[in-house]
């Protein structure tokens, strides 16, 4: 048995038991945290399929910033809402069970019908990406191939924005989100909220910046610059702007909107909506690509803090 | 200028203006999410006429030119890259989006003006923008010919409608969207597995590709049909087939009269138009057959079990929402009539010309006159603070003009002459007729007959009561009442259209399973 086996059974059969943990545990805080180790998991696995821009974006999205959120949610529960209450009989539970486990085996069973080699357009992907001036295929077909994909996915995060805000209480429009209650100050918390942000930041504009070339991206920067700024407003250290700035609208939409100008510029320079000029087309992918991280920095980062609030009465007396 | 002169302009911009289709409420949105204020109220009210006559523009292109509009985006041709496609049935599915969308957004400014001296509101806010955002995940959805691009389409579309649901804010409002989000992001998630299979069998999300691929001399892959069943079942989730139509009715109860408007006339209409797309434009035609017998069984559940709900509701509201379940069983009727075997040997018939338009002005015209009736019960329960359907004898005679639209709106889904809903349901009677399949027949009339009947609750009283009618708490704007009578005007005139005029919908119908020789 060669090391890569073992290590690749270790990895499945602890993503089992952290998927059972997940489902049986007691308690929403320890299901959470369950959910946040087997989404870390699940990106060594993609690692491990040589899919490390997926690996990235899960552990930063997908395990990250929903893990987060989803704390947030089981510590603002009222204590009776705490444990999950068993409503469901014995035998409802059974069915979905069985539900369930027909979906999984069904869906294994049509996996392993699906021609083998499997259909790829990867050859296409690596025979026009010199096109792009890009190293990278995966930005490749974020950025060019499918470009289209990209810029609607970045204004759905506008339309996610828009339906959080629309849940603000009938006083708060127009005020600071108020979900995330800052931790007391001179915690640990405080201290890594001063420490780690300088060396996050680095880190996130590096992976939008190396995103051209290697794993990376937009996405995957935004995310690491949002838990930056996140962690900030969890410490106390900053508060999240007024949903009513000018300002702070710009931002969220600048990577969209700039996005969209440049597509529609590409129908008298390059021939095409989306289209890029061969001899421009790196540069104008990486402001794209700048803009856009900034915008979904802006965006996950205030989809965590929550809706407008009106100020509390002690937060009006500084 | 000469009209062949501007129609061959048209036609030389061709692709492009499948793209302004798209951007234009994508761009119109972003500029009143930074401006806010009052003016995003002003860019949705000017982005109205421009989407309307891009719509128009693009039908007037497809029908003059005979064929439909493409476009590859960036210059990349699918596979790699990703196309849009307008044919007669997308052409005429953006027309009826952008007629809706003008008359709820003449509707509404009465209620999400923003009012004068505040800086912001924000009902006022979420409304216009996600107005906007509706009309471009509905443009996305109608001209996406790429699989994952129309899954960004669904996603597009889910988190616009969901909080048109609770812009209300109060609690049940709350319950009743977060309900819809879990059946829509179900349908999304067996969507996007279907979508992952059809790639990984394939290698094309292309949908012209891959029906390509899949009528061909290869045996059908396995995994073909667990994507199409999985993603029928997500899609019809979304469009509230029976049994998975739970979420409608509470997520209307709390909506405001435009945002039910808006859901129930366009976005449930979307993920309809996928499946009629997956069936017939994607798999082979044996196979539909076998699944349009399971898809109009549903439909005809929801025709009889929508039409009694809607008997026994208390409220206007909730029995024009039980009715858009039993109306959109109609739609799945579609399918059986269309790929029956019988259809498809009688030579005259390929292509059914007959049930597609039956079909089509079905669905465009429950599209105006649903829009219409939300409206119309929405001016009423304004302006009598309640909409009891037990308290609204003599109604007739204090808003004349609101329940007059409202009883032309009916006429239309009862399907009584002449209206553009008994065009649709004649056509469909008599496919079922030639095809043999008199089983569906028997549906089409008992759900005309639960129709009348609870249309008959409300407006037998409201109009020949003899108490004296409920006073008005607050007077009715006239210009509203215009804009729904419009509304309802336009899903009658429908039936009067010779039916030749429709042949809009046949273009590009034909590089589908169904019309392959």
């Amino acid at each position: 048995m060669s090391a890569a086996l073992i290590v690749d059974l270790g990895l499945a059969l602890s993503i089992l038991g952290l998927g059972v943990w997940t489902v049986a545990a007691r308690s929403h805080n320890g299901a959470v945290v369950g959910y946040i180790a087997y989404g870390l998991l699940v990106a060594l696995v993609w690692v491990r399929l040589a899919a490390v821009d997926v690996a990235l974006t899960e552990a930063a999205i997908g395990s990250g910033l929903t893990g987060l959120l989803l704390l947030g949610v089981a510590t603002r529960l009222p204590r009776s809402a705490r444990q999950p209450s068993p409503t469901a009989g014995r035998w409802t539970r059974l069915l979905a069970g069985v539900l369930s486990a027909t979906v999984a085996g069904g869906l294994a069973a049509v996996v392993l019908l699906l021609p083998d080699p499997a259909p790829t357009l990867a050859p296409s992907v690596a025979a026009n990406l010199p096109a792009t001036g890009l190293g990278n295929p995966v930005t490749g077909v974020l950025i060019a191939f499918r470009a289209i994909d990209t810029l609607l996915e970045s204004v759905v995060l506008v339309f996610a924005i828009i339906g959080v805000w629309s849940l603000a209480p009938k006083d708060g429009w127009g005020e600071r989100p108020g979900w995330l209650r800052p931790a007391p100050l001179g915690s640990a918390l405080t201290l890594l909220a001063q420490l780690l942000p300088p060396i996050g930041i680095l880190v996130g504009i590096h992976l939008f910046w190396t995103g051209a070339n290697a794993p990376g991206g937009a996405f995957q920067g935004g995310a690491v610059l949002a838990a930056m700024w996140v962690l900030a407003m969890i410490a106390g250290l900053t508060r999240p702007p007024a949903v009513s700035r000018r300002r702070l609208r710009l931002v969220l939409v600048i990577g969209p909107a700039l996005f969209l100008a440049v597509g529609v510029a590409g129908i008298w320079l390059a021939g095409d909506f989306l289209a890029y000029p061969v001899a421009y087309a790196k540069p104008l992918i990486l402001v794209i690509e700048a803009a856009l991280t900034l915008s979904i920095a802006a965006a996950l980062g205030l989809l965590l803090a929550g809706p407008p609030e009106a100020p509390s009465a002690a937060e009006r007396q500084p | 200028m000469d009209l062949s002169v501007m129609l061959d302009h048209l036609l030389a911009v061709g692709g492009n203006l499948l793209v302004l289709a798209l951007m234009l409420p994508v761009a119109s949105l972003m500029l009143a999410f930074a401006l806010g204020g009052r003016h995003a109220e002003r860019i949705a009210l000017m982005t109205l006429p421009l989407g309307l006559a891009i719509a128009v523009a693009i039908a007037a292109a497809v029908l003059y030119g005979d064929a439909p509009l493409h476009t590859d985006l960036g210059g990349w041709a699918p596979p790699l890259g990703v196309a849009l496609r307008a044919d007669g049935l997308s052409a005429i599915m953006l027309l009826t989006t952008a007629v809706v969308m003008v008359a709820v957004g003449l509707f509404a400014r009465a209620d999400f003006q923003a009012p004068r001296g505040a800086t912001e509101t924000r009902a006022s806010f979420a409304f216009w923008t996600l107005l906007l955002a509706l009309w471009a995940a509905l443009n996305a959805v109608f001209l996406g010919e790429d699989l994952f691009n129309l899954y960004v389409a669904l996603e597009l579309l889910t988190f616009a409608a969901i909080p048109l649901v609770c812009l209300d804010g109060r609690a049940p409002t709350l319950a009743a969207a977060l309900r819809y989000l879990m059946f829509a992001l179900l349908g999304s998630v067996l969507y996007l597995l279907g979508a992952a299979l059809f790639y990984g069998a394939y290698g094309t999300l292309d949908i012209g590709q891959l029906a390509a691929r899949i009528g061909g001399d290869d045996p059908l892959e396995p995994a073909a049909l667990i994507a199409a069943a999985l993603m029928t079942a997500g899609l019809a989730a979304k469009t509230a087939l029976f049994p998975v139509h739970l979420w409608l009715p509470p997520a209307h109860a709390g909506a405001p009269a435009a945002a039910s408007a808006l859901l129930s006339a366009l976005a449930v209409k979307a993920s309809f138009f996928l499946i009629l797309r997956i069936w017939f434009d994607v798999m082979p035609e044996l196979l539909a057959q076998m699944a349009a017998q399971i898809l109009a069984a549903l439909g005809a559940a929801a025709i009889l079990f929508g039409g009694v709900l809607a008997l026994r509701q208390a409220r206007l509201k909730m029995l024009i929402a039980y009715s858009t379940i039993a109306q959109l069983g109609y739609l799945f009727l579609v399918f059986p009539l269309v790929a029956s075997p019988e259809t498809a040997s009688l030579a005259e018939l390929r292509n059914a010309p007959g049930v597609w338009t039956g079909g089509v002005l079905q669905l465009v015209s429950h599209a105006c006159a649903k829009a219409a009736m939300f409206m119309a019960a929405g001016l009423i329960a304004a302006s009598l603070g309640h909409d009891r359907i037990q308290d609204l004898g003599g109604i007739g005679r204090a808003l004349p003009m609101t329940l007059f639209a409202f009883g032309i709106a009916g006429l239309s889904l009862m399907g009584l002459p002449p209206s553009g809903g008994f065009m649709a349901k004649w056509l469909l009677l008599s496919a079922a007729l030639q095809s043999g399949q008199w089983w569906w027949m028997l549906v089409i009339l008992a759900g005309g007959l639960l129709t009348g009947a609870y249309l008959y609750r409300v407006l037998a009283p409201a109009l020949f009561a003899q108490n004296p009618p409920p006073a008005p708490v607050k007077p009715v704007d006239r210009s509203r009442e215009w804009v729904v009578l419009g509304l309802a005007l336009i899903s009658v005139l429908l039936g009067l259209v010779p039916l030749s005029a429709f042949s809009l919908i046949q273009i590009g119908r034909d590089v589908s399973g169904i019309g392959l020789p």
